[in-house]
């Protein structure tokens, strides 16, 4: 018997996204509406407190900046990949998102004025990166999660793991979840749903994501037909500290940090002479990447990596400590350097996913009831390569958007009465097939194997051999007998949500590795040593992959250009 | 290099008569958090070991357990600063176990909510559908700074004698962000969520022992915190007046 529990709008995920939607639907609909949030973690743990650095938006025109500079610095950083039309809505929107999380209570860091201040950060042509300290996500984390505490019809479901999307004639119904404190299975049914459920840069090991961010909601998407869009798009950060890959943010750049070789030479000179350590994140990562494969890095004796220096002398201590004081933290407490004396050891990291879920600008999927915003969704606005300082904004954006789409869109509808029997086939599938299930293969390993699969052929240069070779290593994968658990208790059984959130990386690694296979040209993070030129003749084009029976079924569809036509990039 | 000793309490109340500790050999290297050498136990040796944890970098506040007897996150203890040679991990105290080291948060998570923490404004229509700014200079976001830098982990909680011993207190991390809203130039709530306090269940329950100050990882002194709100219920008077709070910086209408 599976449980039952009814809502009026169900969101999926409680980072940026997930809480300025539940935020949006309960103010939109004055009490009228009620609003679930599921969450597999507790609701201010979410992978957004790891953002630091910064949020685009345009505060000071003033002083000269402009919405049409951040729209063009977004679309040229995109790889001319971006949807110009939700560009334009993205950063008119964004100053009304800074001037609200400050009414709710974000201590954004000041000018001297009273006013809040912003800082530079890498692609932009003014440093609009609204920071506060270097804490940026944990702060619009905690301002989101205590402004949520004023609305009694906002409810939180904590450490509820959800397995998949329930629709019904073509119509979205709810989702079938685990109680990870009990293990009861249960079905949410709602009129609308909103999947906030983060970005999957878990595929990869050496990365800045929290452990949680893997890729379930994408996942559950896929399986329920909506096509996941332009996922071989992964963002490689040019600076994820040694030995784990925590974040050190842009900022550090935007202060004055510099990269260095072991020549003690400032590389970036080479391959973006006029913007230097702050060229785009693609740029930058690349030049890393070939200064190591030249022979010109130091290599970490304790995990081989390779890496590189990052120099932060250069800003001074005393910016260092009130500026960038949780890097400092990080650096002691992590690698034993305190970088006010000396340089931290940095390489590329996987830190962000452009693709999603295929969303229109509205942040609409194709099931109809169904939203997706934040990075799992991919609107695009992010194209081929995000800007640093716009995810955070992306996800307060639609997040409001979807917040207040899906009140609007559950106001005056009847609730569904059942789901049908998709939530039994569900349960047969994890209680049966995995919880009864048995099997000689480690989970975990399957999932160290996939990992290291991804940084060897998918990370910043990527060839079609090496693509070919993953995708068929991912299929052998998928077909090893890991599907079981050894706790066989139904209480918080992580063990049980492991297994299902390797299945789920799978998927998707198999999407993101087959569209990069298929992408025969170099654009933003996509970078084909095969194919080293961007060819908009052939590839200006958002890829969609639908879930086949043979694997991911690849179609194309158009880019909206509004203002910017493509040209060469340079920096 | 020798392997670690990891010891883990192990205890699922549903089929568990009492906790028992179970030892787990770990392979040691450089750099080693506790949160990796249980990683590596659940992931390796035994597949059932509850623990909690996310962004492993002591932002998200998962991973807060009992180390060695210490209040601790595990992401942010190097198995090294502990000797490099034996770890006991437990479960956080004055928290119901759920299993392992996992503990129920829930009571806890409903006193925060429980003392407005939130920027309480009379501007209602302003603050929802902002025109601009709530102007604050540095000199005022660095009284309320420190406490803001809270990660809601409950170690100061776990730590607190006081909510050992009265569950109707609302402990050092409610109380701190009690202080951290009202003394928020931008509050305008800071008498009523003060004078909710004002009880032998609240403020006056603290007698300063100071553990919450010591275990806190992300340096907030919510002992400091709970002795400034003592000295506004005493004076009557909240940080700032409401007529004191932030005036709005309007932004220009267009030019963008």
């Amino acid at each position: 018997m599976v449980e039952t529990i009814r809502h009026d709008i169900l969101i999926v995920g409680s980072g940026l996204a997930g809480l300025r939607a539940a935020i949006e639907a309960a103010r939109s609909s004055n009490g009228k509406l009620d609003i679930a949030v599921i969450t597999k973690v507790q609701a201010m743990r979410s992978h957004s407190v790891s953002a630091e650095g910064g949020t685009a938006a345009v505060l000071y025109p003033e002083l000269g900046d402009s919405l049409e500079s951040h729209a063009f610095d977004t679309v040229k950083g995109s790889d001319y990949l971006a949807d110009q039309d939700a560009v334009e809505r993205f950063v008119s929107a964004m100053p009304g998102e800074i001037y609200q999380l400050d009414h709710w209570g974000l201590p954004w860091s000041r000018r001297e004025d009273g006013r809040i201040a912003q800082r530079w950060f890498g692609g932009y042509s003014y440093p609009r990166a609204t920071y506060a300290e270097d804490k940026v996500g944990f702060f619009e984390m905690q301002t989101l999660y205590d402004t949520a505490t004023k609305y009694d019809n906002i409810h939180f479901y904590q450490e509820w793991f959800v397995t998949s999307i329930l629709a019904e004639a073509g119509e979205f119904r709810g989702f079938s979840a685990i109680e990870m404190k009990t293990g009861t299975f249960a079905q949410l049914l709602g009129k609308a749903g909103i999947m906030a459920t983060g970005g999957s840069g878990r595929l990869y090991s050496f990365a800045t994501y929290a452990y949680s961010s893997t890729p379930d909601g994408m996942a559950a998407a896929y399986r329920a037909g909506i096509p996941l869009k332009d996922m071989e798009f992964i963002q490689f950060h040019p600076s994820g500290l040694i030995p784990s890959g925590i974040l050190i943010t842009e900022a550090v750049r935007g202060e004055g940090g510099v990269l260095l070789n072991k020549d003690g030479d400032r590389f970036m000179k080479k391959y973006a002479p006029n913007k230097l350590d702050l060229a785009s994140r693609d740029v930058v990562s690349r030049g890393m990447m070939t200064e190591i494969e030249e022979g010109r890095g130091f290599k970490d004796e304790a995990t081989g990596l390779d890496y590189l220096h990052l120099d932060l002398t250069p800003i001074g201590a005393e910016k260092i400590k009130t500026r960038l004081s949780q890097i400092r933290e990080i650096a002691i407490k992590f690698r034993g350097i305190d970088p006010v004396e000396k340089p931290l050891p940095v390489r590329p990291v996987c830190h962000y996913v452009m693709g999603g879920i295929d969303v229109n600008i509205d942040g609409a999927t194709r099931l109809k009831g169904l939203w997706a915003a934040g990075e799992a969704a991919c609107v695009s606005i992010n194209g081929a390569n995000r800007l640093g300082a716009n995810s955070t904004a992306e996800c307060l954006v639609w997040g409001k958007i979807t917040g207040a789409e899906a009140a609007k869109y559950a106001e005056g509808r009847p609730r569904p009465d059942s789901a049908g029997e998709k939530v039994q086939l569900e349960e047969k599938r994890i209680f049966d097939g995995i919880f009864h299930g048995s099997g000689a293969t480690n989970p975990y390993e399957i999932r160290d194997a996939l990992q290291k699969v991804m940084a060897k052929d998918a990370f910043v240069y990527r060839t079609g051999d090496g693509l070919a070779e993953a995708l068929r290593t991912i299929r052998e994968l998928k077909a090893k007998d890991f599907l079981h658990v050894e706790d066989k208790s139904r209480t918080y059984n992580t063990n049980l949500s492991d297994v299902l959130e390797v299945e789920s990386m799978l998927d998707v690694a198999e999407v993101v590795v087959a569209g990069a296979l298929a992408r025969t040209e170099s654009r933003g993070a996509h970078a084909r040593r095969d194919f080293p030129a961007r060819d908009d003749g052939n590839w200006m084009k958002h890829t969609l992959a639908f879930r086949g029976p043979e694997g991911p079924r690849l179609e194309y569809s158009a880019v909206a250009v509004t203002k910017y036509q493509p040209t060469e990039r340079h920096y | 290099m020798k392997d670690l000793k990891l010891v883990v309490q192990r205890f699922d109340p549903v089929k568990d008569a009492s906790p028992k500790m179970v030892e787990y050999a770990v392979p040691k290297r450089e750099g080693m958090t506790v949160l990796d050498a249980l990683l590596y136990a659940r992931d390796y040796v035994d597949h059932s070991i509850g623990l909690r944890f996310s962004c492993r970098q002591a932002s998200c506040g998962s991973c807060g357990m009992k180390i060695n007897g210490r209040p601790r996150l595990a992401c942010y203890t190097q198995v090294e600063e502990l000797g490099g040679e034996k770890v006991v991990a437990q479960p956080m105290d004055n928290f119901a176990i759920i299993k392992d080291l996992v503990t129920d948060l829930g009571s806890f998570f409903d006193k925060h909510k429980a003392v407005t923490p939130r920027l309480v404004r009379e501007d209602g229509e302003e603050q929802e559908r902002p025109t601009g700014e709530y102007l604050m200079t540095p000199g005022e976001l660095s009284k309320v700074l420190q406490f803001t830098y809270c990660i809601k982990c409950g170690l100061c909680t776990s730590s607190c004698p006081t909510v050992a011993t009265d569950e109707r207190y609302p402990g050092p991390q409610a109380l701190t962000q009690a202080y951290r809203y009202s003394a928020d130039a931008r509050d305008q709530g800071g008498a009523e969520r003060i004078a909710a306090l004002d009880n032998s269940h609240g403020v006056w329950r603290c007698h300063f022992a100071g553990s919450c100050s010591y275990v806190c990882p992300k340096g907030v002194d919510p002992a400091l915190g709970i002795q400034l709100l003592k000295r506004h219920v005493m004076t009557g008077k909240p940080p700032h007046a409401k007529d004191e709070a932030s005036k709005v910086w309007k932004a220009p209408e267009s030019g963008r």
